[in-house]
């Protein structure tokens, strides 16, 4: 028996268990003990690889910890169980064992101390996660999660190619920093952006999650493009390319937000844009930068959750999803509001908010090293993230006109998980010394100097007076905006009909005379070799030998000449 | 849509009243650069009201350029429906 067991199998047996379990009292305890136990095992982890195994004779680490490694895993551990206890009345029962199994995933590879064991876990999320976006029910969800499914797989096989070619060059599986130089670590590379959600393939992030059910997107909204920037951050930390992938993530993530109807989808969007913010950190590459991507993850799995609990209680209780058929809630949803103009400032990064605390350091860092352009673009994208996401999310939701909507606020155990982390969303933007010290590097930086938060306020207030200025332009429309997707959704079909009517009349024709050839050809073996053809047919042994005299004397004769 | 709509917060006094407690703010925000430094790492983010000037055109920029993106990538809703 070895000394530690790995965290993520709390919540594979607490996965089976809820498979099983008979009553939902059972399954609601089982999904919130599942992750406490997990996180309380996470955080008996000594530094180190603590489980080794073996598999086909390459070596395992099962079980490797560090603080980055438990820094993520505790936030996901927490979301699991903050996730479960909103859940609790309204998930199906596969939702919240697929979530669970997720989740694991998720964990599982936070603690891979090598690529196979991350591989696996990587591949265990993509299989649940696809199961959770299915347990929306509705067509929508089907269609969405096969291409969702589609995506992820080739992600996983792009990841595979990488891993095997490092295997196969190196001689060694471990976790280590690499920088994208050949074409295995740039497979490696690939396979990990596609789950962070990078550009060209942003879109299976807003394609899928909006289209989940509203207690899945919660979930949705934490795992997946968190263990990838956790991958990015053990395996390119420094590497340059990001910078420029996580820049234009941030900025894609606006405009697309900006352009958008679907309440979820707009915080799908913004998804994008915040992981965006990580994967630039990463480029950067220096402590700061990395405590900075840690740090903007750990907060931005809070608001993010809260911002998606926030719409999932309206899109649960008015049955709708976009902009245009909601509004004026606040009046009946004070709680919801309140919770999602929390959720909606920390992710504005607003003074006093998580946000604020963690994503300055990533500024901080640009500043560090000189990245002038760098800097000011992120402080350009954090003014566009209160615009798409601190103020149009509120604002279009529970302001803007009088839907004449008067939903019910959130059940009690919503309200629960709301209040909760808009509280963390608070908690660790006044007090960032509960976070500092889990983060993986030293931490020399002090948030709150006056200069800076008034930097921030003025960029912040002054955005939000664009977007009031400019409300008439941000005025939703019944419109989806076109992405890369379109390729497959409808360029290919498209490419097809094309194809069908252009070379098809002459394909047709071809086959026609392929067939006809055909037939003749059988119609003159039948005659020649069938039973009655003279080839077929039985003949005398004298004609046979005559034959046969005549085609040697054919050869001789051919023989002679050549 | 019968409901009527008499919240408080929706009539156009308190509005107006908004307008002005948010303007006020605004200015007080730049006002203070005037006591508080802002210390600038690139020089002109240092300037006086430059936070302001640059978080207000930046947004003006990036709903200009949605506008201009969303003619070319806007579809109607049911555009993947069909």
């Amino acid at each position: 028996m070895p000394d530690f067991l790995p965290p993520a199998l709390a919540l594979i047996a607490g996965a089976l268990l809820t498979a099983v379990a008979s009553s939902r009292q059972w399954r609601a305890a089982i999904t919130i003990l599942a992750p406490l136990v997990c996180l309380y095992m996470i955080w008996q982890l000594p530094d180190g690889v603590q489980l080794r195994g073996s598999f086909l004779g390459y070596p395992l680490e099962l079980v490797e910890a560090s603080p980055v490694r438990r820094l993520f895993a505790t936030i996901f551990a927490i979301m699991a169980a903050t996730g479960a206890v909103f859940a609790l009345n309204h998930a199906r029962r596969t939702e919240l064992v697929a979530a669970q199994f997720y989740a694991a995933g998720a964990i599982g590879v936070s603690f891979a101390g090598d690529l196979l064991t991350l591989f696996i876990f990587w591949e265990l999320m993509a299989l649940f996660s696809t199961l959770v976006v299915w347990c929306g029910g509705t067509e929508a969800s089907r269609a969405a999660g096969i291409r969702y499914a589609i995506m992820h797989l080739l992600g996983g096989v792009v990841l595979k190619v990488g891993i095997e070619g490092i295997l196969v060059s190196t001689g060694s599986l471990d976790v280590r920093p690499f920088l994208a130089t050949d074409f295995n670590t740039w497979m490696l590379l690939i396979g990990i952006l596609i789950n962070a959600a990078a550009p060209p393939l942003s879109v299976w992030l807003s394609d899928a999650y909006p289209n989940a059910s509203p207690t899945g997107s919660v979930f949705l909204s934490a795992f997946t493009t968190k263990t990838a920037v956790l991958a990015l951050i053990l395996l390119f930390p420094g590497e340059p390319i990001l910078i420029a992938v996580g820049l234009y993530m941030v900025f894609y993530g606006i405009l697309y937000a900006l352009l958008e109807n679907d309440v979820r989808r707009i915080l799908a969007y913004s998804i994008v844009n915040q992981v965006g913010f990580m994967v630039c950190a990463v480029g950067i590459g220096t402590q700061m930068a990395l405590n900075g991507a840690a740090a903007h993850a750990f907060a931005h799995i809070i608001y993010k959750a809260l911002l998606f609990m926030s719409a999932g209680v309206v899109v649960m209780r008015t049955g709708k999803n976009l902009c245009t058929d909601v509004g004026g809630l606040f009046r009946t949803m004070p709680v919801t509001m309140w919770c999602g103009v929390i959720g909606a400032l920390a992710i504005s990064s607003f003074p006093l908010t998580s946000g604020f605390t963690t994503k300055t350091l990533i500024s901080q860092a640009a500043v560090d090293q000189g990245l002038v352009t760098v800097y000011f673009l992120l402080a350009a994208a954090s003014a566009g993230v209160f615009l798409h996401a601190g103020i149009k999310f509120p604002w279009f939701v529970f302001f803007q006109k009088d839907s004449g909507l008067r939903p019910k606020d959130a059940p009690w155990n919503m309200k629960l998980a709301m209040l909760f982390f808009a509280f963390l969303c608070i908690l660790l933007g006044v007090y960032p010394e509960l976070l500092y010290p889990l983060l993986p590097y030293p931490v020399d930086y002090v948030p709150y100097k006056a200069g800076k938060v008034l930097f921030y306020l003025q960029l912040l207030l002054f955005s939000g007076l664009a977007f009031f200025l400019m409300l008439p332009w941000m005025q939703r429309t019944l419109t989806v905006s076109l992405d890369v997707d379109w390729l497959w959704r409808r360029g290919l079909p498209r490419l097809a009909l094309w194809t069908a009517r252009v070379f098809g009349p002459g394909l047709q024709s071809l086959r026609k005379g392929a067939q006809s050839l055909w037939q003749r050809v059988d119609r003159s073996s039948d005659y020649t070799m069938g039973h009655t053809g003279p080839l077929g047919r039985s003949w005398e042994i004298g004609t046979t030998a005559l034959w046969i005299v005549l085609l040697l004397m054919i050869y001789v004769v051919l023989y002679y000449l050549f | 849509m019968s409901t009527r709509d008499d919240h408080w917060l929706t009539r156009p006094g308190t509005i107006r009243w908004l307008w002005i407690i948010g303007c006020s703010v605004l200015a007080i925000t730049v006002l203070l650069q005037a006591v508080i430094h802002i210390k600038g790492y690139f020089g002109v983010d240092g300037w006086f009201g430059f936070g302001a000037l640059f978080g207000f055109f930046s947004c003006v920029a990036m709903v200009v350029v949605a506008k201009l993106v969303g003619v070319l990538l806007k579809r109607p809703d049911t555009y993947y429906d069909a």
